[in-house]
């Protein structure tokens, strides 16, 4: 695919006699935002570890720009390839500000202190994220959206080609989720992020990718992959869906599994379809 | 009294601690305490040498000068005792604190010391060897040193060996071995004190298990200083490493940084040292275990500060301990370990309540 700037070419990861990622293939475009579902154990955490190389893979490879990760050295790949993981936290309690820097290490020579520019380039990022005014906070005492958007002024700061995200909303609450992936949007950064609410990634993705035991099980933009048909078949749920008034990408309804018998439904309970 | 929670939780905004604005004043004005504390190190005593005599003996010794007739059981006190054993009691300080910042990062815990990976027992049995059974005896008065770096290195390995996984060396893993096989050789040490053929072996070992700079001679000095001013630059030319190895592994891969190659690095730099400051000093506790985090509560937890600041502040912290050591219950001398245990840890114990400092999480 042209604009091609990360993929991931027929990916296994096997540990343990057990197959976790499964020849999976995905490209990313640049400047697009591919999202990553599935059910938990899917295999999505794995396939993203072996993209900011905290996992080789058995077999396969990720490309960037044609070039083998792994032929990179660690820190020359992370100056391209910059992660939000799913551990997001230390035990030392270092400023926000600090947090932010450390960035700059896969560009920092050794151990020499940041240039102007690069302090420039926190500053920007803090502006930008909208954690300015914590810089001497400790990063233990942040709230998790405010560590969230540290970690992502981090991630800016090592001005990477490609922006991978696990999981990024998890123990967001509603607020800070919508205002991440609006970021994100707006953004023009190339990501690769998995998700596990099906309506943000609708509405942030430009392309989804299902995972289903570690393999791809479908791929398109969000209208073409959530169907009723492959929430059924992946996730074992009833979903209805429909699209947003406003900006019409789907969104799901999820039914809720019949009442045990013997237990009187609710009067309203075949109700189906949106009410506004 | 209730507490109040929120109170708890509003830390102050601008809390940069005292020493984050300004390090290089901090250097400096530590550098003059510790020189400082070293000439009062070698003044005090039983017999008080007074400051101008110790500096002029000190110079006379450097450049080769002369001393009046009767002074020279004072200039032997100053140069041949009193001298090596001070600047070591500030090498041994200054490496055990270096030491415990590596190790706390190596294993990513707040109580991680030196000894947790069960360096200092595997030195002790080898210690514990040499005073009961006199193995070694050709070695002359290196045998000590010789088995105790022996023991360290055998333990080291072991240790190792125990912890490797499939996933290398990961910081629990480290650290229950380490726990696991100190009690191996402490048990192994209990069995050897056992059967001394004498009380008088298993008060040596005891003493020596404590912590001491008795045996300090300008022959011990030349390895373990060595050893200890590689090991601070090495670690602070790491520091924006070590670093990004707290922030997790997976973070750390992200940021271009192979945790597991950082990791077996510490491992073999902090175990070396280690084993080489048992070898002339003992087992001194504390020091590694609270000086690291006094310093992060100063200066902040940036590696690049802490490792600067550290080394200073163990080497001053070490001098004044010992010259308590010699000085409290003369001509008696207390084991090092139980003053730096009874400074160290109503200290730590109240660092830990101390609204403000967070390592280790809320």
């Amino acid at each position: 695919m042209a604009g091609t700037v990360l993929s991931l070419c027929e990916l296994s990861v096997e540990a343990a006699g057990r197959t976790l990622v499964d020849r999976l293939s995905i490209d990313v475009a640049a400047r697009r935002i591919v999202g990553l579902v599935g059910p938990n154990g899917s295999g999505k955490s794995t396939a993203l570890r072996c993209v900011y190389r905290a996992l080789k893979p058995t077999s396969g490879a990720v490309l960037l720009d044609g070039t083998d990760l792994t032929s990179l050295k660690l820190r020359d790949s992370a100056r391209a390839v910059a992660a939000l993981t799913q551990e997001s936290h230390t035990e030392l309690d270092f400023t926000v500000e600090e947090v932010v820097a450390l960035g700059r290490t896969p560009h920092a020579r050794g151990n020499h202190p940041l240039t102007d520019r690069e302090h420039a380039l926190c500053r920007q990022a803090m502006d930008r994220l909208d954690v300015t005014h914590l810089a001497h906070r400790s990063v233990l005492t942040l709230s998790g959206g405010e560590r969230q958007r540290v970690l992502v002024a981090r991630a800016l700061v090592q001005e990477p080609r490609v922006l991978v995200l696990d999981e990024p909303t998890n123990h967001l609450d509603v607020r800070h989720q919508v205002e991440l992936l609006s970021f994100l949007r707006g953004s023009g950064l190339t990501v690769l992020t998995a998700l596990h609410d099906l309506n943000l990634a609708a509405q942030v993705c430009d392309h989804i990718a299902v995972l289903s035991s570690g393999s791809l099980v479908s791929s398109g933009s969000p209208a073409e992959v959530l169907t009723p048909e492959l929430v059924r078949k992946v996730f074992g749920v009833d979903a209805t869906v429909v699209r947003h008034p406003r900006t019409g990408t789907p969104q799901l309804l999820y039914d809720l599994a019949p009442a045990p018998t013997g237990t009187p439904a609710p009067a309203d309970a075949h109700l189906e379809g949106p009410h506004s | 009294m209730a507490v109040s929670l929120p109170e708890e939780t509003q830390l102050e905004p601008e809390g940069r601690p005292a020493g984050r604005g300004r390090p290089a004043a901090t250097l400096v004005a530590l550098s003059m305490t510790l020189v400082v504390s070293v000439l009062a190190g070698v003044a005090l005593g039983p017999t008080v040498v007074p400051p101008g005599d110790v500096v002029r003996f000190l110079y006379a010794a450097l450049t080769g000068g002369s001393i009046g007739a009767d002074e020279v059981t004072g200039y032997s006190i100053v140069w041949h005792v009193r001298t090596p054993r001070v600047l070591l009691a500030a090498v041994v300080g200054a490496g055990l604190s270096v030491v415990g910042v590596a190790i706390q990062a190596l294993v990513r815990n707040a109580l991680a010391d030196p000894f947790v990976l069960g360096i200092s027992s595997g030195a002790s049995v080898g210690a514990t060897a040499v005073v009961v059974f006199g193995v070694f005896a050709g070695l002359g008065v290196f045998a000590l040193s010789a088995a105790a770096f022996l023991g360290a290195l055998g333990a080291t390995v072991l240790v190792y060996l125990a912890a490797r996984g499939p996933m290398g060396l990961t910081p629990l893993r480290l650290v229950l071995t380490g726990v696991a096989l100190a009690y191996g050789f402490q048990a192994l040490m209990s069995v050897l004190v056992f059967l001394a053929p004498n009380g008088q072996a298993a008060r040596t070992v005891l003493f020596w298990l404590l912590g001491s700079l008795g045996s300090a001679s300008w022959e011990s000095l030349p390895l373990v200083t060595a050893a200890v001013l590689v090991a601070i630059v090495v670690l602070l030319r790491q520091s924006r490493s070590l670093d990004v190895l707290s922030l997790g592994d997976e973070t750390a891969s992200s940021l271009g940084v192979d945790a597991d190659a950082l990791r077996r690095g510490l491992f073999v730099l902090t175990a070396a040292v280690t084993g080489l400051i048992v070898a002339v000093s003992g087992a001194i506790g504390f020091v590694g275990l609270v000086l690291p985090h006094v310093v992060r509560i100063w200066v902040g937890s940036t590696h690049r500060r802490v490792l600067a600041v550290a080394p200073l502040a163990g080497g001053c912290f070490m001098v004044w301990v010992d010259l308590v050591a010699r000085t409290a219950f003369a001509p008696e001398e207390l084991p090092l370990g139980v003053i730096t245990a009874l400074i160290g840890v109503p200290v730590f114990v109240v660092l830990m309540r101390r609204r403000g400092y967070l390592f280790g999480g809320r």
